[in-house]
C-alpha cells in the first residue's frame, strides 16, 4: 500500500465516522407513518443516540431525506424537487411500505415505490414500522455512510 | 320532526317532483327529479320546521352495470342534510344520465358545497351548473378522466413524473 492510498483510506474512515454521527434528516411526512417517526424521534427511543436528533425543516440543511408516508402522483414532483434541493452528500430512507413499494395502495393515485422517482439507500418496511425497525434501518444507513467512499 | 314527517312535507310541497321516498332503518331518503332539486334543497334549508342548516355530505354513486339498474340513469347525486336546531336528518338524491350529467350547484345554499361539488366533478365527472370555481379538487390538472367511475380502468396510471407502472 502506497503512502497516498494509506492516508486517503484513513481520511475516508475519519470522515465517514464523523458523517454517520451527524445525520441531519429532512422528514418528508405525508401520512400516518409520521406518528411512528415522531415516536421514534422522541425520548423513549431517542435517535439522538445516533447523532440524528435534530431534524432540519429545510432540504438545503439536510443530509438524509426521510420519506415517511404514501406518495401520490400529485406529490411526486414535490418530492423530486425537495430531493434536488438537498446538497451532496445526501441519502434517502424509504420509511414504511407505501414508500418502499406503494404498499396496499395499488391504485390510480399512488406512486408504486419512491425508487421509481429518486434513488433510495435504505428501505424500512412495515405498516407502520416499529421504532425498533426504524432504528435498525438508521444503523444500516450509518454503516453504509461509514463504509462508502467519501467525497469531500 | 321525525323522518316520515319530513318526507311528507317534501311530498306535499313538490308532489311529482319527489320520485320516491323510503325509510331504511330510520334513515329517511327522498329521491327528487333534477328539476325539483334546487327548490327542494332551498325548501329544506329555509322552512322553519325543517331548518336543514348543515350540508353534511354531498357525493355521487355510479350505477353502471348495477344489477337491476342497467337501463336507468347512470349517476345518483346524494345530499346528506342535518339540522342543528331540530337534530334531525334527511337524505336527498337525484338521478342524472351520463350524457347530461349536470346538476344545479348548491353553493348558494351551503358554501361547503363548493369543495364537495369539485370532488364529485373530479371523481365522477358530474358537473354542477353555476359553480363558482369548477376545477378538480383532488387530482392534478393533467389527469384525464374520472377515477371513481366504474368504467375507469383499474390499472390505468397517469403519473406526472416517473414510469407509468
Amino acid at each position: 500500500m502506497g503512502l497516498g492510498t494509506f492516508f486517503t483510506s484513513k481520511i475516508d474512515g475519519a470522515i465517514g465516522w464523523a458523517r454517520k454521527y451527524s445525520i441531519f434528516q429532512y422528514p418528508f411526512v405525508t401520512a400516518c407513518c409520521g406518528m411512528e417517526y415522531m415516536a421514534t424521534a422522541c425520548s423513549h427511543y431517542d435517535i439522538d443516540r445516533f447523532g440524528a436528533g435534530l431534524p432540519r425543516f429545510s432540504p438545503r440543511q439536510a443530509d438524509v431525506l426521510f420519506v415517511v408516508g404514501t406518495i401520490s402522483h400529485k406529490m411526486a414532483p414535490v418530492l423530486k424537487r425537495v430531493y434536488d434541493q438537498m446538497t451532496e452528500p445526501k441519502w434517502v430512507v424509504a420509511f414504511g411500505v407505501c414508500t418502499c413499494t406503494g404498499g396496499f395502495y395499488n391504485n390510480y393515485a399512488t406512486v408504486q415505490g419512491i425508487d421509481t422517482l429518486i434513488p433510495v439507500d435504505v428501505y424500512i418496511p412495515g405498516c407502520p414500522p416499529r421504532p425498533e425497525s426504524v432504528i435498525d434501518g438508521l444503523m444500516k444507513l450509518q454503516d453504509k455512510i461509514a463504509a462508502q467512499a467519501q467525497r469531500y | 320532526m321525525d323522518g316520515a314527517a319530513i318526507l311528507d312535507a317534501l311530498r306535499a310541497r313538490f308532489g311529482a317532483g319527489v320520485v320516491e321516498a323510503h325509510d331504511h332503518h330510520g334513515d329517511h331518503t327522498a329521491v327528487v327529479t333534477r328539476d325539483a332539486l334546487p327548490g327542494a334543497l332551498a325548501f329544506c334549508r329555509d322552512q322553519p320546521e325543517l331548518a336543514f342548516d348543515m350540508l353534511m355530505d354531498l357525493t355521487a354513486v355510479d350505477y353502471l352495470k348495477f344489477p337491476g339498474r342497467e337501463d336507468g340513469p347512470r349517476f345518483e347525486v346524494v345530499y346528506h342534510l342535518y339540522s342543528v336546531a331540530h337534530n334531525h336528518r334527511v337524505r336527498i338524491k337525484t338521478r342524472v344520465d351520463e350524457d347530461d350529467a349536470v346538476v344545479t350547484s348548491a353553493v348558494p345554499l351551503w358554501p361547503i358545497a363548493n369543495w364537495f361539488e369539485r370532488e364529485v366533478w373530479d371523481m365522477f365527472g358530474v358537473r354542477f351548473a353555476g359553480h363558482p370555481d369548477p376545477r378538480r379538487l383532488l387530482m392534478y390538472e393533467e389527469f384525464v378522466g374520472h377515477p371513481l367511475r366504474k368504467d375507469y380502468p383499474i390499472d390505468r396510471r397517469q403519473p406526472l413524473i416517473g414510469p407509468a407502472d
